[in-house]
């Protein structure tokens, strides 16, 4: 579980983040959600720890991690998976010499061993076969399923997501999205996802947290989101015309997703 | 103005070296990056060394011959000048300007590149010192090659020199040998070597800095790798005075 108290970050006088409170559930899909400029990417940002916070509390298990020195900033570096927007596969190394980074650096297992442990993620992620390609041979898709097999590959207790649909096709990134969900509850990861897709809050949004201009607006899961009285965060996610007449056709039968079991 | 955002980016450069000389994550990762780097900034530099050295080396000999042309001075000072430009100022200084285009517009914009693309904050997440990881073994790498390319430049600019005492009337070849051996002084050898040394370290870091820092797109990667080139070689000429009054008054 992850905790934000009271979390306040500004840039040359502007406050983005405006004493931010909000919980991350273990073994959840926690989404932040919020337009851009929000404030989202900066929230993601201090929780991996790219940028120090003004002010307030991040609390991973308990374990303050504004007040860790540079040893236990390094060993809670090391629980934490993360999924970029861009992917950030590192260019020179194949699908597989990616997948294996991170367990050549940080465990003392043999070369045959990290080689198993890199084939099992891509396996997971459907990848099998695409090991020796290049990160710049295989699609967007692709390369954000290695990502997803490199941020799993040590096990990690925490998972950040920064918009892991973005430039994919509809159907991409449900299968994305879908990984992300069966992966979190398979292996009790906190996972925290940065998106603006509706598809996704729609979707997989078991915790979602709404940031309006740096401010928590609205806390809530997936069938709360249809009901909301919060004004910002109707305009928000029923922005859109489709949006609009899932909303109403949620209204009629009261079931959230046609496939919903 | 200009002075304090000069200290401040003295500054920062002071603090990314201080992230970049400590010690690696895995020494195992750093030797295995050591090595392909030798291959990529040092090993591929050497057609270009080598190409550059024996073109200039020629023309230096061309020159010296139509300079100092005089019968109060003997045909064999054309070998001894060719041989003391090379060694003093040629295969150290001219070849590192010329490598800081090359080697340095490299380092910057693959370091630029993986900043904007966010490998870097990959890097980060995973709890790697991504300055150690990445430039320490580039600094090493050409640092530890920089020498070899300047004895390869030594060599082959003087066997410049030679083919146009070979292939022209203007000078003959026991003249210009004789030249090459006249008054030899070992220490100006070690001293291109020294200032070689220096310079590659001024290539790698400078570059490897304005790289690491930039901020933005693609845009910003190439100017990132502009500034890096253009401020490696003004240091170059910086520290090329200051060398040779160190080392050499």
């Amino acid at each position: 579980m992850i905790e934000l108290r009271n979390l306040t970050k500004s840039f040359d006088g502007r406050t983005v983040l405006h004493n931010i409170d909000a919980t991350f559930y273990t073994g959840k899909t926690n989404l932040i959600i919020g337009q851009s400029g929000s404030g989202k990417t900066v929230l993601m940002k201090s929780l991996v720890g790219l940028i120090t916070p003004d002010s307030g509390e991040i609390l991973f298990d308990g374990r303050n991690v504004l007040a860790m020195n540079r040893e236990q900033t390094a060993q809670l570096h090391q629980e934490i998976g993360m999924l970029f927007q861009g992917s950030a596969l590192f260019d020179s190394e194949t699908v597989l010499g990616n997948v294996m980074f991170p367990l050549v650096m940080f465990t003392n297992k043999s070369k045959a061993e990290i080689r198993e442990r890199a084939m099992f993620c891509l396996e997971r992620v459907n990848l099998l076969g695409a090991e020796n390609k290049y990160p710049s041979e295989i699609s967007g898709g692709m390369q954000k399923r290695v990502a997803i097999a490199r941020a799993i590959a040590l096990n990690p207790k925490y998972l950040f997501c920064d918009e892991p649909n973005s430039g994919l096709d509809p159907k991409t990134s449900i299968i994305i999205d879908e990984l992300l969900s069966d992966i979190t509850h398979e292996y009790g990861i906190t996972t925290v996802i940065n998106t603006h897709d509706m598809n996704s809050v729609l979707g997989i949004g078991e915790n979602i947290i709404f940031i309006n201009k740096g401010h928590r607006e609205w806390v809530g899961d997936m069938s709360k989101i249809y009901n909301t009285a919060n004004e910002a965060l109707n305009d928000f996610v029923f922005a859109t015309h489709l949006f609009q007449e899932v909303r109403r056709y949620v209204a009629e039968t009261g079931r959230p997703n046609p496939k919903a079991k | 103005m200009f002075i304090t955002s000069s200290l401040a980016t003295f500054g920062r450069y002071c603090l990314f070296l201080k992230r970049v000389f400590s010690i690696p994550d895995r020494w195992s990762a750093t030797a295995k990056r050591t090595l392909a780097e030798i291959f990529k900034l040092g090993i591929d530099s050497i057609p270009l060394v080598l190409i550059i050295s024996i073109f200039i080396g020629g023309v230096i000999a061309i020159q010296m011959q139509l300079n100092i042309a005089s019968p109060l001075i003997p045909a064999y000072s054309v070998g001894l000048a060719t041989r003391e430009i090379i060694l003093l100022e040629f295969s150290n200084s001219i070849l590192c300007l010329i490598l800081a285009g090359k080697v340095g517009s490299n380092i910057a914009s693959e370091i630029g590149t993986m900043r904007v693309t966010e490998q870097i904050d990959a890097l980060e997440i995973m709890g790697i010192n991504s300055a150690n990881y990445l430039v320490l073994p580039k600094v090493i790498a050409f640092v530890c090659f920089m020498p070899v390319l300047a004895i390869l430049c030594m060599a082959t600019s003087i066997f410049g020199g030679w083919l146009v005492a070979v292939f022209t009337d203007l000078i003959t070849v026991s003249k210009y040998v004789y030249g090459l051996q006249a008054f030899f002084n070992e220490w100006y050898v070690w001293y291109g070597l020294i200032k070689s040394l220096v310079f590659a370290f001024i290539i790698a870091t400078t570059a490897s800095f304005f790289g690491y820092n930039v901020r933005g797109g693609a845009l910003d990667v190439g100017k990132a790798s502009t500034d890096g080139v253009v401020t490696s070689s003004i240091f170059i000429l910086l520290f090329d005075l200051i060398l040779t009054k160190l080392l050499l008054q």
